[in-house]
């Protein structure tokens, strides 16, 4: 009995677990991550997406500073405007850096590569917003909709957000077109990794990015009537006078009179008035009342923590005998200072002449001997983590400050310089107008339409928009990046500057994307 | 071995006891004893099983016992290097006994456990090494790994560091892996353990008591480990424990006693030479900020550390159930102050048979529970990089004030914490204010039972039912004041925070084994079959971030995760033996993994391996010099499915914490985020070729092996970048790329002096590996260098070391320093080996690796009389390390970079006066911080007086000393030239350990 006993448990326990173990056993689920069906099975799942297409734009990642989504790059400088920001300023004679992150040198020195890390990074941080906005666009078809029984008011703001999220693509195109070029290209006709993605021309994405803006016009609401911080129809023709006013370095076709044509929507049916105070544009409760911004990168020291952003725009700044009280944060992180010809491009460093020259120069010296030395340049003092009543904002760590990407300001420079390059539907009674809008706000003296040309817009651009990200594109159209006719302060790694190659007017493709996708081909002497 | 041994000394005391009082009549035996060829043997020891009578044999080899009781008794021979005999006799008056005795082929008689079975060691046909517990390293070793660190051609054990339980790094023939693991699995009484540590413990290993371990059997080869196919890439490591015994209770007890110090700190400036140096090359207000005290901040957070490891094991029988049951207690604490550990350990063994023999069973059960303070090591580099010139205290030994009266750099423009941003805090404080404390239990378990076939006794059934189920908990609670935490949260300042974890993992395997000896054909054959099932689940808690007083900081957005995986496996073996000498093994193993998609779910390993035992030939079986000698020649596959995401070859879309929401309108969005996924995703798989001789030469005087293997891995579990736009994520792992090791083990042990009063035993083994990437993407790109990893610091998001195809993995990743005419390196000028005129990445070559190109240990054991002593020498070669310390350091902008603190600098910085500006970053990734970190370190050095009978001859008593971590020779500059990974920074140093101990018998 007793052996029969031991032979049947035996038996038995290790036939019944064994064959029931095999297959199913095998299929595990995670306990709280869920699947698309599950995450797109209601309107509000929707939209916690949806938050995700702009929030990528915001954070790091999804469980605070620390996180990224971007790997093989460090989570703190993988958000896009850190990235963007040191793309479009760090190679220009608006700033120089005094870390020495791996790859970070090379900006100001203009000699990086493809394998230079935050290249990796920025290339990959658009995309990732590309494929995440790709996602959310497949799910968002009415198809899908229909199918999941989303319908009625549900139905019709799920459409809005497919719209706006074609928005975030287009930019996030727009951007990868100004930067590298001819970068890959994926949309969501194609299944997510159903094929390598093949390359773009510039043309091809040039007329991607145009036809895309027109198409969703009509689906945006119309300026000032969307919630804040979601793009609506002024974002678009914002984003489509960018476009046109560098067409002729993306295609070699000029588009200046439709600059003209969307510039002037955004000033005269935006209903966009100018901050009254330049030196409040960048404050930790710029969201309120701001009637400037036309589309922003939305932060907040507690709920949309970050380690890019505002949060490095105002810290970085911070260095020298700079009180970080004043700023808004608990300290600096001695980085960030100008070149001379920045505030050189100003009547003084001290914003008696022209309110938009904000500097630090106590213990700062004008002239950068070395660029890891804080001291060495003038600091920039433009962004504070302090609120209108004059209070710190909500972290001192992380900032409050919103950043736009598309302000007025930069649509009246738009529009001025457009008509100065033959854009017709303009004037330049009205530019010299606008131009001056800018500058009384600042209380600099006015300028006379005589006064305006290409030389002066180059400068006035520096002025008004220093430390916001345009300065790169602004230097290629003018012809004065690479070249040797217009130097700074360690420009190509020389104290005095010299001239660098041409072809690093665009940025390689990084080697990451070249050896995992055989239809690319790298940018010209890279 | 020993454990039979020390019971034979126990009993041995008892029954003198009795015979003494006893006083019966008596007579005596005398007799001689030879060896194999006749020739006497002096100094064999001889004694009477179950008395204390013993002798030893003269030079003649003659002995006499006389005064033994008359009836029957039983005689038993030793000598070194021979196998002990036994004889019955019958003492009616005065007799006569002849002994011969056999060269011992001990080592090759051994049982040793292999996967689903054992195998005597002759008969094996895989490359094995078992370590048993005389051999084991003596002093104060607390994680079981330790135990055998140097012992073992081809197998590395680096610790982790001299933190309280730390564990190891283990490497078996250099891992088979990049980004998947390169752990050995460990298995434990037929226990598979998983990788994932244990909350709470410091190490999970750390929990199983060192004591309790009999054995150690290390797989290395693939047709060693095929039959444990998915886990298997790496070695496998089997750990036996003790068992019980028949006869009455016998007790072991063994208390050590160990003093820690450290034996070096790291060299940096002092005060004098910090003020020199500001006041030479600082500015007014850096000289501003100089202190006047004169602190070594090294010396005031590591002290010296006391450490007690009581063990108490009994076996015997209770009604033919053998047992044994252990009790440790070890408290240790660690250098780094603070930092201490306290392990109550038990275990249980039950090993009864029934129905004559028929049915077998074994019952295994250990528990630990481990109470740590875990001291914060980031004190280590915050005390090489605090200014010396600073004192402890604000107000020289008084605790009152700001910061518990710790000195802290102040910054009066701070509003929120008047703290100097981004300042070192004071190391002191970061140790005596943290209170992480943790406590992990673990128990690990199985009852397997083993069934012959009443109708056919050549078949067994086997099951075995385990369990490892861990539970670690623990709290970390810094006060409102302390610096490192002080204001962090709306003007809250502290910590209170807890976290949990519990652990399950289950296994159940079952198998046939079928064993018949088929006369016929000279044959015998052995076949196993089975399957296996395990699970392993972790429930990990989430808790709120709180600050000291309670204040909620962040809010989880779930109450736990629950993270499992599952492995399902069908394996079969055969043995076959011809003629007793030509040995045959074929395995072949189906395993299915949760972690991969249906459609690539399971994998095939096969492995072969055939041995000849070459000595039993005619032509060798007389010979006077080769005592043993086999050729094995073994091959086969495994799999790897470790150090992979559990389910990533779907999408999973993950929602996003508190922190990471965004603002649309006035409402703040949690985010839905969409997760990377690699739906193509399979087992990688390593191929092994292995040949291998075993040898004893002179009677096995002389015993060991030479082994050469060849690895190959490919479908590499790597992680590779995704083309843009094709994935939500821009890496994912991917079986992309081959790499290889190939290498040689040489194990040699020798008796050199066998003497009646002096034995000297040797053992030295060496092990030559050389990896290769042999591919890495899978488009072939010669602009691509490779993976970059190994992250340094000095600046956010440096690394120093790459994966490249060509090279060893994790080659240093540097530029060509230039030096001047008097050698000294001048900061950023650097060699353009490309020649374009700029120095970027492109000027980046693969110099050394942290690798050795080889290894060596040698084990050295004395016995002269009742003394024994011996020592472990271990060497690595060509290994090199990254001195981050040198390199972050070694420059004026690590004394000064903010305006509002000063720093201090390694005393590197006296020989290259790096202003830290010049070079850049690029001055951290030179090659002038690769160091040669080849070393010959003496482990442990150990000497045992055996006492003999105390209490009244009730016990046996063993004293023994040792010192561990006796000498280190090397080139190497930094503090150790052994560290895990290759770059030395922050490093918990290991300390010099001197112990004491006892083991008494009853």
């Amino acid at each position: 009995m007793k052996k029969n006993y031991f032979k049947l448990a035996l038996v038995s326990i290790g036939l019944s677990i064994g064959l029931t173990a095999c297959t199913n056993k095998l299929d595990l689920t995670p306990t709280n991550d869920i699947t698309a069906a599950q995450v797109y099975s209601t309107a509000a799942g929707y939209k916690t997406a949806f938050a995700k297409v702009y929030g990528a734009f915001a954070t790091t990642g999804n469980q605070g500073a620390g996180s990224g989504d971007i790997q093989g790059v460090d989570p703190g400088f993988s958000d896009f405007l850190r990235l963007y920001w040191e793309f479009q300023e760090l190679p220009t004679d608006e700033v120089v850096i005094g870390w020495g992150d791996a790859g970070l040198p090379d900006f100001h020195q203009m000699n990086w590569s493809a394998n230079n890390p935050f290249i990796k990074g920025l290339y990959y941080r658009s995309f990732y917003q590309i494929t995440v906005a790709n996602d959310f666009i497949r799910q968002s078809s009415d198809a899908k909709l229909a199918s999941r029984g989303i319908s009625g008011a549900d139905a019709d703001n799920i459409r809005k957000y497919r719209a706006e999220a074609r928005f975030l693509r287009a930019f996030q195109y727009w951007a990868l077109l100004d930067l590298f070029g001819r970068p890959a290209f994926v949309t969501d006709a194609e299944a997510l990794g159903a094929s390598l993605p093949q390359q773009a021309s510039k043309a091809d994405l040039f007329n991607y990015v145009e036809s895309e803006l027109l198409a969703i016009e009509p689906l945006l609401p119309a300026p000032k009537t969307n919630e804040y911080g979601r793009a609506d129809k002024a974002a678009v023709w914002a984003l489509l006078a960018r476009l046109y006013l560098n067409a002729n370095v993306y295609t070699g076709t000029p588009k200046y009179t439709e600059a003209v044509t969307y510039s002037s929507k955004v000033i005269t049916q935006g209903g966009y008035t100018l901050l009254a105070d330049y030196r409040k544009l960048m404050r930790a409760d710029n969201h309120i009342g701001n009637t400037e911004a036309i589309f922003t990168i939305n932060y907040d020291g507690l709920k949309t923590q970050n380690w890019g952003g505002t949060t490095f725009l105002t810290h970085a700044a911070i260095g020298g005998s700079m009180p970080a009280a004043s700023f808004g944060v608990g300290g600096g992180w001695g980085g960030m200072r100008a070149t001379k010809n920045l505030p050189n491009l100003f009547p003084d460093a001290t914003g008696t002449l022209d309110q938009r020259s904000q500097f630090y120069t106590t213990g700062q010296n004008l002239d950068i001997n070395d660029i890891g030395a804080f001291t060495d340049g003038y600091a920039v003092t433009k962004f504070k983590n302090i609120k209108a009543d004059g209070t710190a904002g909500s972290h001192v760590d992380f900032t409050d400050i919103d950043f736009p990407l598309f302000r007025l300001g930069e649509q009246y420079l738009n529009y001025a310089e457009a008509v100065l390059r033959g854009g017709t539907g303009g004037s330049l009674a009205t530019a010299t107008t606008y131009i001056n809008l800018l500058r009384t706000r600042a209380a600099a003296a006015a300028v006379v339409q005589a006064d305006l040309s290409l030389p002066f817009m180059l400068d006035e651009r520096g002025r008004e928009l220093y430390w916001e990200g345009h300065r790169r594109t602004d230097l290629i159209r003018f012809g004065k990046f690479t070249d040797a006719s217009y130097l700074w302060p360690f420009k190509g790694g020389l104290k005095a500057g010299k001239g660098v190659e041409s072809w690093r007017n665009v940025f390689p493709i990084p080697s990451d994307d070249l050896v995992s996708n055989p239809n690319l081909t790298q940018n010209p002497n890279y | 071995m020993k454990k039979v041994y020390f019971m034979k000394l126990g009993l041995l005391g008892l029954f003198l006891f009795a015979t003494l009082l006893a006083a019966a009549q008596t007579g005596s035996i005398s007799g001689r004893v030879t060896d194999e060829s006749k020739k006497t043997l002096p100094g064999a020891s001889v004694s009477i099983k179950g008395t204390g009578k013993s002798t030893s044999t003269d030079a003649n080899g003659n002995f006499k016992l006389s005064g033994v009781n008359k009836g029957t008794v039983t005689l038993t021979v030793s000598f070194v290097g021979y196998t002990s005999a036994e004889k019955t006799v019958n003492v009616t008056g005065d007799v006569r006994v002849e002994f011969s005795l056999q060269p011992s082929a001990e080592s090759l008689n051994e049982i040793v456990v292999v996967g689903y079975g054992t195998q005597k060691k002759s008969d094996l046909t895989g490359s094995i090494t078992t370590v048993t517990a005389k051999d084991f390293v003596k002093g104060q070793v607390t994680t079981p790994e330790q135990l055998i660190a140097g012992k073992v051609a081809g197998v590395q054990i680096t610790s982790n560091g001299g933190a309280p339980g730390s564990g190891s790094t283990i490497r078996i023939r250099g891992g088979a892996s990049l980004n998947a693991s390169n752990n050995p699995l460990i298995v434990i009484d037929n226990v598979p353990l998983s990788e994932s540590g244990v909350a709470g413990a410091a190490n999970a290993l750390a929990l199983i008591n060192p004591n309790d371990i009999e054995s150690f059997n290390i797989l290395k080869d693939a047709s060693a480990t095929a039959i444990y196919g998915s886990r298997a890439s790496n070695g496998v490591i089997m750990i036996t424990t003790k068992k019980g015994s028949a006869g009455k209770p016998s007790f072991t007890f063994s208390s050590q006693s160990s003093v820690s110090e450290n034996v070096n700190t790291v060299d940096v400036l002092s005060a004098r030479q910090l003020r020199d140096v500001v006041n030479t090359y600082g500015n007014a207000a850096q000289k501003a900020l100089l202190g006047s005290a004169n602190t070594n901040w090294q010396n005031e957070i590591y002290n010296t550390a006391l450490t007690t490891d009581n063990n108490l094991g009994i076996s015997g029988s209770f009604k033919n159930i053998p047992y044994r049951v252990s009790y440790g207690f070890l408290k240790q604490n660690g250098t780094l102050k603070t930092g201490k550990l306290e392990r109550n350990s038990v275990g249980l063994n039950l090993s009864p048979t029934f129905f004559n023999d028929l049915l077998k069973v074994n019952l295994n059960v250990k528990g630990s529970i481990n109470k740590s303070r875990f001291a914060d090591q980031g004190a280590i580099g915050s005390a090489v990089y605090f200014d010396p010139t600073k004192p402890v205290y604000t107000i020289p030994g008084n605790f009152v004030g700001a910061f518990g009266g710790y000195y802290e750099w102040l910054d009066a423009s701070n509003a929120t914490t008047g703290l100097a941003a981004l300042a070192p805090k004071n190391p002191l404080a970061m140790l005596d204010l943290k209170q992480d404390n943790g406590t992990a239990k673990r128990s690990i378990g199985n009852l397997e039972l083993d069934l012959k076939m009443p109708f056919l006794t050549d078949l067994r059934a086997h099951a075995n039912i385990g369990y490892d189920i861990s539970q670690g908990s623990g709290t970390v609670i810094i006060p409102e004041y302390a610096a490192m935490s002080y204001k962090r949260f709306s003007g809250k300042g502290g910590v209170n925070n807890q976290y949990k974890q519990n652990r399950t993992d289950i296994l159940m395997e079952y198998y046939l084994a079928y064993s018949k000896e088929l006369p016929s054909i000279d044959s015998k054959i052995d076949v196993v079959g089975g399957f296996a099932y395990q699970d392993f689940k972790t429930k990990n808690y989430n808790f709120t971030d709180n600050t000291f007083d309670g204040t909620v900081v962040s809010t989880p957005n779930f109450p736990y995760n629950i993270p499992e995986n599952t492995l399902v496996s069908f394996y079969g073996r055969l043995n076959y033996a011809f003629k007793g000498r030509y040995l045959l093994t074929a395995s072949v193993r189906r395993d299915g993994s949760s972690r991969f998609a249906p459609e690539n779910r399971f994998a095939t390993f096969p492995s072969a391996a055939f041995a000849w035992k070459i000595a039993d030939e005619d032509f060798l079986k007389n010979s006077k010099v080769i005592s043993d000698l086999k050729l094995r020649l073994g091959y086969g596959v495994t799999g790897q499915q470790e150090g992979i995401g559990n389910y990533d070859y779907l999408s999973y879309y993950n929602l996003s914490s508190g922190q990471s929401m965004y603002q649309f309108g006035s409402t703040f969005y949690n985010m839905y985020s969409p997760g990377g996924y690699y739906g193509a995703r399979k087992w990688e798989q390593t191929e092994t070729m292995n040949a291998g001789l075993d040898f004893g030469l002179l009677g096995n005087r002389i015993t060991g092996s030479v082994d050469i293997y060849k690895k190959k891995t490919s479908d590499l579990l790597n992680l590779i970048t995704q083309p843009a736009g094709a994935n939500f994520s821009n890496q994912v792992v991917a079986n992309v790329g081959d790499m290889e090791n190939k290498g040689v083990e040489i194990n040699l042990n020798g008796q050199v002096i066998r003497k009646s009063n002096f034995t000297w035993d040797l053992g030295v083994n060496a092990t030559v590996n050389k990896n290769t990437i042999t591919k890495l993407t899978i488009a072939p790109d010669p602009n691509y260098p490779g993976n970059k990893f190994g992250g340094i610091s000095g600046g956010v998001g440096n690394t120093i070391m790459i994966n490249s195809v060509g090279f060893n993995r994790g080659a240093f990743y540097v530029f060509q320093q230039v030096y001047d005419a008097a050698g000294k390196p001048i900061e950023g000028l650097f060699v353009d080996r490309n020649g374009d005129g700029t120095i970027n990445d492109k000027d980046l070559y693969q110099y050394k690796s942290a690798d050795p190109k080889a290894f060596l240990g040698l084990t050295s054991n004395f016995t002269y009389k009742k003394w024994n002593a011996g020592f472990v020498l271990r060497a690595s070669i060509g290994n090199y390390m990254y001195n981050n310390v040198y390199s972050a350091n070694g420059r004026y902008t690590s004394i000064s970079s903010l305006a509002t603190y000063l720093g201090n600098a390694s005393s590197n910085y006296l020989d290259t006066k790096f202003n830290g500006i010049t070079g850049g970053v690029n001055q951290l990734q030179s090659d002038y911080y690769v160091q040669n970190a080849s070393f010959l370190k003496m482990d442990n050095l150990n000497v045992g007086y055996n006492v003999g009978k105390v209490l009244g001859n009730k016990a046996s008593l063993r004293v023994n000393a040792s010192v561990q971590n006796v000498f280190t020779i090397t080139k190497y500059k930094g503090l150790d030239p052994e560290i895990g990974g290759g770059i030395d920074n922050n490093f918990y140093p290991r300390p010099r350990i001197v112990s004491l101990g006892l083991n008494l018998d009853f």
